[in-house]
């Protein structure tokens, strides 16, 4: 009887002291959203841009960009320049000020830049303007037709990984950052010498989590179906499991990143050391397949990885439980390695 | 208002211990190579305040340390209310309540708040208005702890301590950085706790609190203790009926440096001389004696007068005459 008692007080007090941090406040629910904003409308999808073609002057260059304008369904921007302005024109293709340059002559050069998506979209269409204009072109009657559906947008690819992003640094951040705030400031030390227990201290942390959990989530999700307009299939027990699961396993990695640090500072080392090979292997804003395939194995066991695996399957794809087994098991078995090494290395002074 | 009359000292829960509050055996605590507590001995009596005097690094902290059950000692036997902590800790928990040297509270909740949440802790439940009322916070009981003056938070460690109807009371220096109303108001609640029958065991560096709050006291120095007894005891244990202290004005150090121990030793009345920084005093059984003679000697040598002053012994001569240091270093 006393130990619920113990526990909904602890609950209650994490809750307050939540919500008299405004600092807290803004981080957990508009700083997420605001990123999906900006980076929403920057990544909006939209016609495939025109693409800036410069032809280098000389033998065949106003035949080439006669040619060229010439060709059915492929809008390009042609203009000659130059040949002395060479030198400029190739630095204007690695700042993305143009998109190809065309050098013409006997074995005609395209030079483009294949690390810009951009790059290679622009060097499709003048390949593809080329074959059209070519003698007997077999391509001439297709048209393009650049994805514009629903659920397979660069946005409804970010706004997945960005909640998955959220629950992992509020989950780390808000506990491990109170925790080591407790112990620094000798208050943990203070509640030792009570006859409260540990665990019910412990798990007053997850719990109070789960509050804000429903709110940091709704806020995300519904600013991304009403303003991006990114589709929601998830079925709403496997959203709920998922989502829980996954604030139980952040949480449980906070409080064993800082179970031993005896600073702030020295917490929120231990926090952005864990945190950042997830911001950047886990695939929050590309995809981590773009790593060598070698990689791969590991890369998926990274829990943040599982958990934006199963938001982008169950969010886009409106996957099953039983699809999101193998990435439920992941998360599982961190939250379970976590609460181990934070009970075990727990330091309460 | 009679405020004792409010405190009931039987708990409601489980029966309150008889023997002695607190045995410690020969308590032993090292840290590394350093030998923070080396064998010590103490007895608190229920229904008694045992004072613990010591410089800094005594080793007082620590063993109070071990008797909360915060640390482990290396040897040596410890018993509170008549459990050890390896057989019955949440026993003992239930039954103490503790105000450690620098504890912080959780700064955005409120008085109320804090309270309410160390009382959730016990089975035992003190009223919360009646702990208000006790540590006189009950107009701020809405005030964030931030808001809370030195005095006032110190008060609200006090209450929290309190919130079980604790047997057992530690305090280790309850009152260090208040200023002097502040510490009064802190001792009217320790004296109210002690009034109702509670046992308490601090730690402190003022002996204004020691001799008014402790009935008995242990001077601990470099991890045992050195002497024991009511404050009456210790100081008449220096055999001493005053101090004098002079110090000699500028341009005169040379000459008064120049007498001998030997030389204030010979003059009537004196038991002995202690040197400090920048005065000296001599531990004298006949006050008037030794401050004519004192003065017959300066005059001889032709030795002028900064300052020259007498008290009764105190705690603190007592201290020092045992320790050979200030109990406030520096």
């Amino acid at each position: 009887m006393a130990n619920h008692s113990a526990l909904f007080e602890l609950v209650r007090v994490r809750v307050l002291l939540f919500l008299r941090e405004p600092e807290a406040l803004f981080w957990v629910f508009i700083f997420p959203v605001l990123m999906a904003a900006a980076l929403g409308f920057a990544f909006q999808g939209g016609e495939a841009p025109t693409a800036r073609v410069r032809v280098l002057d000389g033998d065949g260059a106003s035949a080439l960009v006669e040619r060229l304008s010439g060709a059915p369904g492929v809008p390009l921007e042609l203009e000659i320049a130059p040949v002395a302005e060479e030198p400029e024109l190739r630095r204007a293709i690695t700042s993305g000020r143009i998109d190809v340059l065309l050098l013409p002559g006997d074995d005609l050069e395209l030079v483009f830049d294949g690390q810009r998506p951009e790059g290679a979209a622009a060097r499709t269409a003048v390949e593809l303007a080329l074959a059209r204009t070519a003698p007997g072109a077999p391509l001439a009657e297709a048209t393009l037709a650049p994805m514009q559906e629903r659920g397979s947008r660069y946005v409804d690819f970010l706004l997945p990984g960005l909640l998955g992003l959220n629950l992992m640094s509020t989950g780390m951040w808000v506990i491990g950052f109170a925790v080591a705030d407790l112990r620094q400031r000798k208050v943990l030390k203070r509640l030792l010498v009570t006859p409260m227990r540990r665990s019910s201290f412990l798990l007053s942390f997850l719990l109070a989590r789960l509050v804000f959990l429903v709110m940091e989530v709704a806020a995300l999700v519904l600013f991304g179906a009403l303003v991006l307009d990114v589709p929601f299939r998830a079925g709403y027990v496997e959203f709920l499991v998922l989502t829980l699961l996954a604030a139980f396993t952040f949480a449980g990695l906070g409080l064993a990143v800082t179970s031993r640090a005896q600073t702030l500072q020295g917490a929120s080392g231990l926090l952005n050391f864990a945190m950042l090979p997830m911001w950047l292997l886990s695939g929050v804003f590309f995809s981590y397949e773009r790593f060598p395939e070698f990689l791969h194995p590991f890369l998926k066991l990274i829990p943040l990885s599982a958990l934006n695996d199963a938001l982008r399957a169950t969010m886009l794809e409106g996957a099953s439980l039983t699809t999101l087994l193998p990435e439920l098991a992941i998360l599982a078995a961190w939250a379970a390695a976590a609460f181990v090494v934070a009970l075990t290395c727990f330091r309460w002074r | 208002m009679d405020r004792s009359r409010r405190y009931r000292l039987r708990r409601v829960v489980g029966e309150t211990h008889k023997g002695a509050a607190v045995r410690v055996r020969g308590l032993v605590v090292r840290y590394g190579a350093l030998t923070a507590v080396d064998g010590l001995d103490l007895e608190v009596r229920a229904g008694t305040c045992m004072g613990i005097l010591g410089p800094n690094g005594a080793g007082k902290t620590t063993t109070i340390e071990v008797l909360e059950g915060l640390r482990d000692p290396d040897a040596g036997e410890v018993e509170v209310l008549g459990r050890t902590w390896s057989k019955d800790p949440q026993g003992i928990r239930e039954r103490i309540g503790v105000q450690l040297q620098e504890t912080d509270l959780q700064r955005k909740l409120t008085v109320i708040e804090t309270l309410r949440m160390f009382q959730s802790f016990y089975r035992e439940k003190r009223d919360l208005g009646e702990i208000l009322e006790l540590v006189g916070l009950t107009e701020k009981r809405r005030a964030r702890v931030d808001d809370l003056s030195g005095g006032q938070r110190q008060r609200l460690t006090l209450g929290c301590a309190l919130v079980n109807r604790p047997e057992l009371l530690f305090l280790d220096e309850p009152t260090t950085g208040l200023d002097p109303q502040a510490r009064r108001r802190v001792w009217e609640i320790v004296e109210e706790f002690k009034r109702a029958g509670g046992t308490a065991l601090l730690t402190t560096h003022y002996m204004e609190e020691a001799e008014r709050l402790a009935d008995d006291l242990v001077v601990v120095d470099r991890g045992h203790v050195v002497a024991r007894g009511t404050p009456m005891e210790l100081i008449a244990s220096l055999g001493a009926t005053g101090v004098v202290r002079y110090a000699p004005r500028a341009g005169h150090e040379a000459a008064a440096a120049a007498i001998s121990e030997a030389e204030f030793l010979a003059l009537p009345g004196v038991r002995s001389l202690r040197v400090g920084n920048d005065s000296r005093e001599l531990i004298v059984h006949d006050t008037q004696a030794a401050v004519v003679s004192l003065l017959g000697l300066f005059e001889a040598r032709g030795i002028q007068l900064e300052d020259l002053s007498t008290h009764r012994p105190t705690l603190e001569d007592v201290f020092v005459a045992l320790t050979g240091k200030q109990l406030r270093d520096g």
